[in-house]
């Protein structure tokens, strides 16, 4: 891995499209993500920013656009997209943990299958990861022992252990309880901290007003606005934005 | 009373017959131990090929699947043995009936297989590929463990039916332990070797259906 020249955007969209049979879903989304920044994407059910989001690791095939991630290519022929994918973390709703590997095994399958690194070597750093987490003492537990918190929690350490360029947080507290949203709310804080590129969709709009760098307003698979917390949050532009907003502050 | 007495469980025939249905036990566990592994294997194969994204391969292994799970064993039996040798290609008993028992096993090993694995939520993959495992390392580090432990029963079963079959080698005269049992039966005049046969398929299988039922139990909770 190169250093990215100066200016290089850590995660660049051009013009992606997306459609699932005539259903369009992105009509033209471009996005840049600095460096470090974390970035907020908001927008009804449907608006298409869970798509936007699996097609910055390809989980969803763009129909057309490019996504680099620091200036490199994901998109286009002759893409290593194995390769590329460790630098692209991503964590699920649904926590998707390996339910018959331990906490342990889960943070340690791609650091040893993928990036080939010893046993020893790899359970160091799933120990670390594990430790910015707060987990380090349930490494031997498997999924099911877990809260569901906690197992989000060992969700962000297996992305985080592989030392990825960016994050993706598709709704990642949306399948939590009402009282163990906190707990993985202050992980992102942390992993934010230590100077993480995060692009999260999510609800969570107070969390959005204190911890996000920059927030963006998504409907009917465009951008809508975008603009720092308490711009869009405090002077939206747009009716749309106004409207959607306004149904959270009740 | 007396007669069923006589015609099953006479002990004295029985104990005649054992050095040879004994013989015969070695040819049934040899049978298994070729057929039940080479099934398992081919029929994970036509699983995978048959949720394959590539039409070709998963047409190909659903023919396969459908084929030799519609054709009644005994026919394919004697189709290999008595039917390709007139296309020039003659078999011995025990290589006709290892092909045999490997198409119409890998055929039900398939369906299990298959099942299993579209119990793996769509979710364990997209996550081993976001961390970068190839296809086949998810396959064999992720869908593929859940996917068997999911199906465990159900292949275990498998096996039991598997070994019972085996008693169909004895149309293309391979001395497997019904045949043996046969043998003495149609010599003595006396069923007694066969219900010798039957009392060792249970000794056999008893412990492993027990350990299905474990198993049954296990997941239901």
């Amino acid at each position: 891995m190169t250093t990215p020249a100066p200016g290089t955007a850590t995660l660049e969209v051009r013009a992606l499209h997306k459609s699932f049979g005539a259903l369009k879903v992105l009509e033209g989304i471009d996005l840049s993500v600095q460096r470090s920044e974390m970035v907020f994407v908001l927008g009804p059910s449907g608006s298409g920013k869970s798509t936007m989001l699996r097609c910055c690791n390809r989980l969803e095939e763009p129909d057309s656009g490019d996504i680099l991630i620091e200036g490199d290519p994901l998109t286009g022929p002759g893409v290593d997209l194995n390769k590329m994918r460790q630098r692209v973390g991503m964590v699920f709703q649904s926590f998707n943990l390996y339910p018959h590997l331990s906490a342990m095994g889960n943070v340690t399958l791609a650091l040893r299958r993928v990036q080939k690194k010893s046993k020893a070597e790899a359970e160091d750093l799933a120990i670390a990861a594990l430790a910015e987490v707060g987990l380090s003492d349930r490494a031997g537990h498997h999924p099911a022992q877990l809260s569901g918190g906690q197992q989000q929690r060992v969700a962000i350490a297996r992305a985080l252990a592989l030392k990825p360029t960016v994050m993706l947080f598709d709704e990642p507290t949306s399948a939590l309880d009402p009282e163990l949203v906190g707990d993985v709310l202050d992980v992102m804080r942390t992993v934010k901290d230590h100077g993480m590129t995060m692009l999260v969709v999510s609800h969570e709009m107070k969390f959005a007003r204190d911890a996000a760098d920059r927030v963006i307003f998504m409907a009917d698979g465009a951008i809508v606005e975008q603009g720092p917390p308490e711009q869009i949050f405090g002077a939206p532009t747009h009716d749309r934005t106004r409207a959607f907003l306004s149904r959270f502050h009740g | 009373m007396e007669q069923i007495i006589q015609q099953f469980f006479n002990v004295e025939i029985m104990i005649k017959a054992l050095p040879l249905v004994i013989k015969g036990l070695g040819i049934t566990l040899l049978i298994c131990a070729v057929v039940i592994p080479m099934g398992a294997i081919g029929g994970l194969f036509a699983a995978i090929g048959s949720l394959s994204p590539n039409r070709a391969v998963r047409w190909l292994s659903i023919g396969f699947v459908d084929l030799f799970r519609a054709i009644p064993p005994l026919v394919l039996l004697i189709f290999i043995y008595a039917g390709l040798p007139f296309a020039g290609l003659s078999l011995s008993p025990f290589v006709a009936v290892t092909i045999g028992f490997f198409l119409n096993n890998s055929a039900y090993f398939a369906e299990i297989f298959r099942a299993g694995l579209l119990s793996v939520p769509r979710g364990q993959t997209e996550a081993a590929r976001s961390t970068g495992l190839s296809q086949a390392q998810t396959l064999t580090y992720v869908t593929l463990p859940q996917a068997t432990r999911n199906v465990l029963p159900d292949l275990l079963s498998n096996v039991v039916e598997v070994v019972k079959l085996t008693s169909l080698a004895s149309v293309v005269s391979l001395g497997e332990m019904l045949h043996a049992a046969g043998l003495v039966r149609s010599l003595t005049y006396n069923a007694s070797p066969l219900i010798l046969a039957a009392g060792i398929y249970l000794l056999l299988l008893w412990p492993l259906v027990r350990v299905i039922a474990r198993f049954e139990r296990r997941i239901a909770s």
